[in-house]
């Protein structure tokens, strides 16, 4: 269930694009067209996929606030944590690197379509930012980590692949000058994502208003209880 | 200008309008809107920038003869990871409440577009002193953008500017809450960012004809 939650809510309510505007430049820079912004979407997912389970490891045994605790207790009371920016972004670098040779070696049609797209990835906030908050949102196992990586991965890919698809209709409307290209481009990403944030009551909405009513039935309960107690007391005394 | 010759000073000027990072080139755009429904935060995150970039620029432009070109990002991305380290360093030691807020996005300056944007076209072909300016020009337009959206987002959100109430007091209904207005709260909300800086890049191509796109 955790894992079905996180997904959902890293896809829809925590989009990457429309919720924390990571990764903007290549979303607005490569959407000109469906099939590049296909390509480019799927080599995100690829490498978020990889990067943000390989840095939680990174986190949790080498950069946390005692994390170092499996090298022998005298090394319990370090905090690397100010390190890992630089930790990071050089994990995302070298595996972005190796990723493009072994995909070269045994995929040569996948080299083809994501080849052009890996050396962009390296300096994609998206990238990092998956990193970054997997670090703050304090994600709590391995499982949830690749989880969050793959999901925010596809909620990049949904969004690059619906402006790119309105962005190939656009070019037959007749948008004023001065807004056309990149203007008309951020402007429909903000209604997007007005749209995205209709999701934010999908895994919360509901549950919360329940427990409240339940809680005060609860106490009116007690209350009612409690009175009937005094009562019964009262009763008692006058009888006595 | 005694000082900067006038091609100096076009590296610093340009960018401020009609070459800005944002509105023209579309780099760095990520942190620009995550991060300006308070001016304050717009205004750290600015000179944040500032410093990363005319220090990066001057850093990338000394070694540039040394770097093997097929490690540069590599060692660019090292050389801005570290300044960003220190920025980060330096808020959490003196402004701790700010860097929660600001959060994990002072540590995707490193991933800003500008920066390496600015260290592939400009530092790596250029002298010590004209990259500075390249890198402090390009900043400050960067900063100029951030500034006024968060101006607008602040004033029109929360009827307020770096924290002090401007249009009155929303409950006790003074100032210009009197005569019915009331804080557009969607302002405050991550897509109306968007459609500000959509707005802004709307006048100033209105203003300026040439820089219109065919699409």
């Amino acid at each position: 269930m955790e894992h079905v939650e996180l997904f959902f809510k890293s896809i829809f309510i925590d989009n990457m694009v429309f919720a924390t505007f990571l990764g903007m430049c290549s979303y607005l820079a490569v959407s000109k067209k469906v099939a590049t912004a296909v390509g480019l979407g799927a080599a995100v997912i690829f490498v978020l996929a990889i990067t943000v389970p390989l840095n939680w490891l990174l986190d949790q045994f080498i950069l946390q606030e005692g994390a170092l605790a499996w090298l022998g207790p005298e090394f319990a009371a370090y905090d690397l944590s100010f390190l890992s920016f630089i930790m990071f972004i050089a994990t995302i670098a070298t595996m972005v690197q190796l990723v493009e040779i072994v995909v070269e070696k045994f995929s040569p049609a996948l080299y083809n379509s994501l080849g052009i797209f890996l050396p962009l990835i390296a300096v994609n906030c998206a990238i990092l930012g998956g990193s970054l908050f997997m670090q703050s949102r304090e994600i709590a196992t391995f499982g949830l980590a690749l989880n969050y990586g793959v999901s925010s991965g596809i909620g990049w890919f949904l969004a690059i692949l619906s402006i790119a698809a309105i962005r190939e209709k656009i070019r037959y409307s007749n948008v004023p000058p001065p807004l056309r290209g990149l203007g008309i481009t951020f402007i429909i990403t903000g209604l997007m994502a007005i749209g995205f944030m209709s999701f934010g009551g999908m895994l919360t909405g509901g549950d919360e208003e329940v427990k409240t009513e339940q809680k005060t039935v609860e106490l009116e309960k007690q209350d009612d209880e409690e009175d009937t107690k005094k009562i019964a007391d009262n009763l008692s005394k006058i009888a006595d | 200008m005694g000082l900067l010759s006038r091609k100096d000073s076009k590296l610093i000027l340009d960018p401020l309008a009609d070459d800005n990072p944002i509105t023209i080139q579309v780099l760095g755009i990520c942190s620009a809107l995550a991060i300006t429904a308070q001016l304050k935060a717009s205004v750290v995150m600015a000179i944040s920038v500032i410093f990363v970039m005319g220090v990066g620029n001057v850093v990338i432009s000394l070694i540039r003869n040394i770097i093997p070109s097929k490690i540069r990002i590599i060692v660019q991305l090292t050389v801005v990871a570290t300044l960003v380290i220190i920025v980060d360093q330096v808020l959490k030691a003196y402004s701790y409440q700010l860097s929660k807020e600001l959060g994990a996005f002072i540590g995707l300056i490193i991933t800003n577009c500008i920066i390496m944007g600015r260290f592939e076209a400009f530092a790596l072909g250029n002298g010590v002193w004209r990259s500075f300016l390249d890198g402090i020009g390009n900043a400050l337009g960067y900063g100029v953008i951030l500034i006024i959206v968060g101006f607008f987002r602040e004033l029109l959100g929360s009827g307020t500017l770096f924290g002090f109430p401007v249009l009155g007091d929303p409950i006790a209904k003074t100032g210009v809450y009197a005569i019915g207005y009331e804080n557009n709260g969607f302002m405050l909300l991550a897509p109306m960012a968007l459609i500000v800086v959509g707005i802004i890049i709307w006048v100033q191509r209105s203003r300026n004809t040439a820089l219109i796109e065919d699409h």
